[in-house]
């Protein structure tokens, strides 16, 4: 089948990035703005011999997933806010046990019930901090209909090479947007499948320590025997509550974030080189900000945009290069308290002219909402 | 005569164990595995699923494929496993804390999907890796770290829960009726959908001293006294049947599991 331009809504476009991935298990709860994904999972799994479940709550989804994963199926689950708090403990469930799986959530206002069918951007530092203990946590934001789908592939990918969950945030405004993309063919788009143990079954260890931090994983079912761990454990995977082996096993876990940085922290820009303005931006604000620049650029003020693709770890590198560069920061977002904004300032330090635009009742930022702050 | 050992599921170097004298998971765990090497699981087609708490210490004693998750969500990361790949043995030991009381939703949801898992609750009725706190088994009155006046709640009745929300099969026994409870929970490992056996465990370090039972034997001859052959419970009167456990196997159907219906939505989405 060649290539064909399909008119499709973000959501459909995940679900549609996941299959291509290899995805064949989702399980979820069905939540607004996110339902769609559910949806289309139901109709596609059982044709493709992959699985829907629809589990009593997120807290199972999450669950589910995992235990999936561990028996070899590339699996997925999507929520919205409320959902995603209740994803917290086996996120870290996940990040424990090295789980490789992927998370979307469709970001919507709240707290708590909130706006329920309204945008938002509220969940970024929810995704990076929301669990107790030491870790990190890849998160990719799309900004349009084809990033939703390449950015679910990549999603997969990364957890996949990385042997850990990833958070797809997306938000209510991409994610039920139509626009037309272009499906990739089978092969076109890299897919990656985790790093199987090989040797002596007798001799593996699923949490031992590997040149970059990766451990192979096994599958419930293989030869080679796997055991894994809320608890901490050894590189045999049972309990081990001694310190050193703590300290060890932290940090390995941290360390696969730091020897993978290049793959995982991916950048767009927009005629940021010479940018006197910079618009720092993740998700669909990235499109209001680039026609702020537009106009800006139109009007003889060099205005570029920095897109996060990545937004978890953060882009620190280029952060500095190109808010160093420019005169002024402005970083849009649809929270309140300037999630993103917080963190560029940490990297650009209290001397830079950093702004913030902010929305948070459940309305888009506009372009003229952005050119105020200049 | 060979006698099954379930030496081949137990990890080297580990005994002693961790359990209290007079603890039931140990009775427990034994006829588990030696009813694994009845069956004649492999232990690389073989997955124990715990949660947290005394029983859920249980997945560093065995060298099957094994994942101890958080407190309340063995059945859901069960039940992807299972859903994920029908072809394993997947057996779930769960606590009366992990099972009905954090993990209460799963549980109904797990045997009202009947998938094929067997869930081994060690109902001890109380929480105790934690100190001695009441659960959602303890009874009304029992006094307990977090009940000095008496526990104000009732006990759930986990075999009623189970029948009631759709399992295939459950059993209840206890370590003072060791044989029966071996053939009930190799008859619970063989069964297709959704299996409980609950086994009513003493915890003499605990509820029992807390309730004048301090020593294992008591609170075993306790169990004893408080069971009664399922056949026979029936035939009693409402109030001979007051505070009386039922043992032995209490419900046993053979509706279709989560896997045979998923397979009837795979046949009409492909149109076979």
């Amino acid at each position: 089948m060649k290539n064909y331009a399909s008119l499709l809504q973000g959501n459909e476009a995940m679900a549609q990035g996941a299959l291509y991935a290899g995805a064949r298990f989702y399980a979820g709860y069905p939540i607004t703005p996110s339902s769609e994904i559910a949806q289309e999972c139901s109709k596609v799994m059982p044709k493709l011999g992959g699985v829907y479940m629809q589990m009593e709550d997120e807290i199972a989804s999450m669950a589910a997933i995992i235990g999936a994963s561990l028996a070899g199926v590339k699996s997925f689950t999507a929520t919205s806010g409320p959902g995603f708090s209740l994803m917290q403990e086996n996120l870290g469930l996940a990040i424990m046990g090295e789980v490789p799986c992927v998370v979307i959530d469709v970001q919507r206002s709240g707290p708590s019930t909130g706006l329920a069918t309204k945008p938002a951007q509220s969940d970024i530092m929810q995704i990076r901090w929301g669990r107790h203990g030491d870790q990190e946590l890849i998160a990719l934001s799309p900004s349009s209909v084809g990033e939703c789908f390449s950015l679910t592939v990549e999603a997969f990918n990364l957890a996949e090479k990385l042997r850990t969950p990833v958070v797809v945030a997306a938000d209510e405004i991409v994610a039920h947007m139509r626009e037309n993309i272009l499906i990739p063919e089978p092969g076109e788009v890299e897919v990656f499948d985790r790093r199987k143990p090989t040797g002596d079954p007798a001799a593996y260890l699923p949490f031992g320590p590997a040149p970059d931090g990766v451990p192979p994983i096994s599958s419930y079912g293989s030869d080679y025997i796997m055991h894994v761990s809320s608890s901490m454990h050894g590189p045999d995977g049972y309990s081990n509550n001694g310190p050193d082996n703590a300290a060890r096993q932290i940090a390995r876990k941290n360390s696969k974030f730091e020897h993978h940085r290049a793959e995982i922290v991916k950048t767009r820009t927009y005629e940021a080189d010479d940018a006197d303005v910079l618009f720092v931006t993740f998700g669909t604000v990235t499109r209001a900000a680039r026609a702020a620049a537009r106009t800006l650029r139109e009007s003889g003020v060099r205005a570029g945009v920095l897109q996060l693709i990545t937004v978890w770890p953060f882009a620190e590198e280029a952060v500095a290069e190109f808010g160093g560069r420019a005169k002024t920061v402005v970083v849009p977002e649809m929270n309140y308290h300037g999630q993103l904004a917080g963190e560029v300032k940490k990297v650009l330090g209290a001397g830079a002219d950093v702004r913030r635009v902010n929305s948070w009742n459940g309305q888009i930022i506009t372009p003229r909402d952005i050119l105020r702050a200049i | 005569m060979t006698y099954a050992t379930g030496q081949q599921y137990l990890k080297d170097g580990v005994l002693p164990h961790m359990w209290c004298p007079g603890c039931g998971i140990g009775v427990m765990l034994r006829a588990c595995l030696r009813s694994f090497e009845e069956l004649g699981y492999r232990n690389e087609d073989t997955v124990v699923v715990t949660g947290i708490g005394c029983t859920g210490k249980l997945d560093d004693y065995v060298v099957t494929h094994a994942l101890h998750t958080t407190h309340g969500r063995a059945l859901a990361c069960a039940t992807g496993i299972k859903a994920a790949k029908d072809d394993l043995h997947v057996v779930v030991f769960m606590g009366d804390g992990d099972s009905v009381t954090i993990g209460g939703n799963h549980f109904l949801h797990a045997a009202r999907r009947n998938i094929d898992l067997t869930a081994i609750v060690i109902n001890n009725f109380n929480f105790g890796m934690t100190g001695g706190q009441f659960s959602g088994t303890t009874f009304n009155g029992a006094i307990t770290q977090t009940s000095a006046y008496g526990n104000p709640e009732r006990q759930l009745d986990i075999c009623a829960l189970a029948e009631v929300a759709g399992a295939n099969f459950v059993a209840r026994s206890t370590p003072w009726h060791v044989d029966d409870l071996s053939a009930l929970i190799t008859e619970a490992l063989s069964r297709k959908g959704f299996s409980l056996v609950e086994v009513l465990s003493p915890c003499p370090t605990h509820f029992g001293s807390n309730n004048k039972m301090k020593k294992g034997t008591d609170m075993l001859g306790w169990l004893k006294e408080r069971t009664m052959p399922v056949d026979l419970y029936r035939s009693k009167s409402p109030a001979e049947r007051a505070g009386i456990f039922p043992i032995g196997k209490l419900v046993d159907r053979c509706e279709p599991d989560f896997a045979a219906r998923y397979a009837e939505v795979g046949a009409k989405a492909t149109g076979n």
